[in-house]
């Protein structure tokens, strides 16, 4: 089932933490709301979700399958919502915190006590907690109380999920294991969800889709493909990896990079691996700078630097680069970047 | 040398402290206890146990019952409703609702007793309706009753309130999330998490309920055997120098008071634990 956002506005106070957002996310896929903290990714998901009530305009809708939900109850959205810290019912074991959902619901869809402990097992097989059905939520670790919120979600036969932050208390190992987990489990169920995360990586990793957010509005979206390497503008750029900044001019279709700008000059953005580090400037497209700290635990060689206005530079290559030149700490070196981006309009990173 | 003398005091300043918190609280506390039960049986066990033959001491008794068995739940329900809406809803007013609550412990029984004299007597409208219709709300169990309700109204709600608060209302937007109302939230999220809190508040609620003097002796009027209860039936005894009668009812407030501190105390820790399974 597709979900629409049309122009949605939402303030608290005097902070405007929406504005006039649209957004339209397919079916059965999974979305990664990108964002700082403060850009209004919660905000939105619980917006979607109804748990949040947005600013009336007279054409900000939010339409499940091309169907107005707005005045909708929650109960009705039919929403599979993870919270951040799980938020699971402290008085009741595994077995009840799943079956909640089932024991409330009324009406015909009503399912009889031996149904409910059927369904609520088979979840439990599914997110992989079988024989811990009669544990409390304090007696579990983050990886497997985070499990238990997803399968009590997953209990009302949800048309979407929706996840907020849904790693965010984790700790590093487990959380690369449960986003696998995640993703293969979105692939099996297939059913569209959408998750907030504060973590490019994550993002790029497990969405299909990445929308990107800043101060309440939507900056970019598409694949992770694109986003990483077809950036709108610097504040997506700068958000998705790291990045230098660079000053300099283009002349006769020549890059001319300036220590120390002057007049008007242009902002060149380099991913660290877009950067070649070069013995001498044959070319004379490179700038000289010092090696400061070079660090090579790890899949590739990180390098700090600085130029003459003692500006930080980062530049990450291959072992198998790296071991070329074997560059000492406090070498002069020629920093020559390969791929440039600039962006038209000047934002602030 | 100096080394020495710090030492000193370090093992002086903490035994003297002890000592004179012991001295105090044996002093005001320990001994006057005591003698409620030596005075009680000064003529022996029969004596005691002549006091409780008697029917106006029954009568005291039953109408404390019946007046704290009406106020004790009266309140559980509405400071419940009070602290639930303050802690999990938004909205204008609500710190004036949190000093209205407070508002009991602030003033005198006595003045709360004697804005009900005041409200319900016969120079007001609805005093001149009531006396018409020959509906007794003072000097009569109803007015102690309604004393009594205002009076306890925060022991509930005041425990509530910061438990609630500290809680918060993520566990029920995920239970509205599920597809819950509002009332199976209450009874499956919201009363498992505050049950031991609320019975916290409720004991003290009683035992304030049982022992309050001020408040209800102004709107009771002190008639024997009608609108007497046991703190009151106790003043009337020892004014009549009937000692040993006053000390044997004293008594039963005595030991409602260590049944309550017992209790308090399980509970106390009940509600410890709990919230560390909170931070957990």
């Amino acid at each position: 089932m597709s979900i629409e956002v049309k122009n949605i506005t939402k303030r608290f106070g005097n902070f405007l933490a929406i504005d006039h957002v649209s957004l339209k996310i397919p079916d059965c896929e999974l979305v990664a709301l990108l964002g700082p903290s403060g850009s209004g990714k919660t905000t939105l998901l619980r917006i979607i979700a109804g748990l949040e009530d947005f600013e009336p305009g007279h054409d900000s809708d939010i339409l499940f399958k091309d169907k107005s939900v707005v005045g909708n109850r929650i109960a009705e959205r039919r929403i599979g919502f993870v919270f951040q810290h799980y938020a699971l019912f402290r008085h009741q074991t595994v077995f009840e915190n799943i079956a909640f959902g089932l024991r409330v619901r009324r009406g015909p869809g009503r399912l009889s006590r031996a149904q409910i402990k059927d369904r609520v097992m088979e979840l439990i097989h599914l997110v992989q907690l079988d024989n811990m059905q009669k544990r409390y939520p304090d007696q579990l670790s983050g990886g497997q109380r985070q499990r238990v919120a997803l399968a009590r979600a997953l209990a009302i036969e949800p048309k979407f999920l929706l996840l907020d932050e849904p790693f965010g208390a984790l700790d590093a190992r487990v959380r690369q294991n449960l986003r696998r987990w995640l993703r293969r489990l979105h692939d099996e169920i297939k059913l569209t969800s959408i998750f907030v995360t504060h973590d490019q990586e994550e993002a790029l990793e497990l969405a299909d889709r990445v929308i990107v957010m800043n101060k309440g509005r939507i900056e970019q979206e598409g694949s992770a493909n694109d986003v990483f390497h077809r950036p709108k503008n610097a504040f997506v750029m700068d958000f998705l990896g790291s990045v230098n900044l660079f000053h300099g001019r283009v002349v006769a279709g020549r890059t001319v990079f300036e220590e120390s700008p002057e007049g008007k000059t242009t902002e060149f953005f380099v991913r660290p691996h877009e950067i070649e580090l070069l013995p001498d400037n044959p070319d004379g497209n490179g700038f000289p700078a010092t090696i400061r700290r070079v660090q090579l635990a790890g899949s590739i060689a990180k390098i700090e630097l600085t130029d003459h206005g003692n500006k930080e530079i980062f530049v990450e290559m291959s072992h198998e680069k790296y071991s070329l030149y074997h560059f000492d700490v406090n070498a002069r070196v020629f920093v020559v970047p390969k791929k440039t981006v600039i962006f038209a309009e000047d934002y602030s990173i | 040398m100096k080394n020495k003398t710090t030492r000193w005091s370090d093992r002086v300043i903490p035994i003297l402290m002890i000592t004179l918190t012991l001295l105090f609280v044996s002093l005001f506390l320990i001994i006057p206890l005591i003698s409620i039960f030596t005075e009680a049986f000064r003529q022996g066990t029969r004596a005691y146990l002549e006091s409780f033959k008697d029917e106006y001491a029954w009568s005291a008794i039953r109408l404390t019952l019946i007046t704290a068995g009406i106020a004790v739940p009266m309140n559980v329900v509405f400071g419940v409703m009070a602290a639930w809406c303050i802690t999990k809803f938004q909205f204008r007013g609500k710190n004036i609702l949190i000093t209205l609550i407070d508002l009991p412990f602030a003033i005198s029984p006595v003045i709360a007793g004697l804005i009900f004299v005041l409200a319900f007597g016969q120079r007001t409208a609805l005093g001149a309706w009531l006396i018409d219709h020959d509906i007794k709300i003072i000097f009569a169990a109803p007015g102690i009753v309604l004393a009594t309700v205002f009076v306890t109204f925060p022991f509930v709600a005041r425990e509530l309130i910061p438990l609630m608060q500290e809680q918060g209302t993520l566990e029920e937007e995920a239970a509205v999330s599920l597809g819950a109302g509002g009332w199976s939230i209450f009874w499956r999220v919201t009363l498992p998490n505050i049950k031991w809190g609320l019975l916290y508040g409720l004991i003290l609620c009683n035992a304030r309920a049982m022992g309050e003097f001020g408040a209800v002796s102004v709107v009771s009027g002190h008639i024997r055997g009608e609108t007497n209860t046991v703190p009151l039936y106790i003043e009337t005894l020892y004014a009549g120098y009937s000692t040993v009668a006053a000390f044997s009812m004293a008594t039963l407030l005595a030991g409602l008071a260590i049944i309550t501190l017992i209790a308090k105390s399980i509970v106390e820790w009940k509600v410890k634990r709990g919230r560390r399974n909170t931070e957990t």
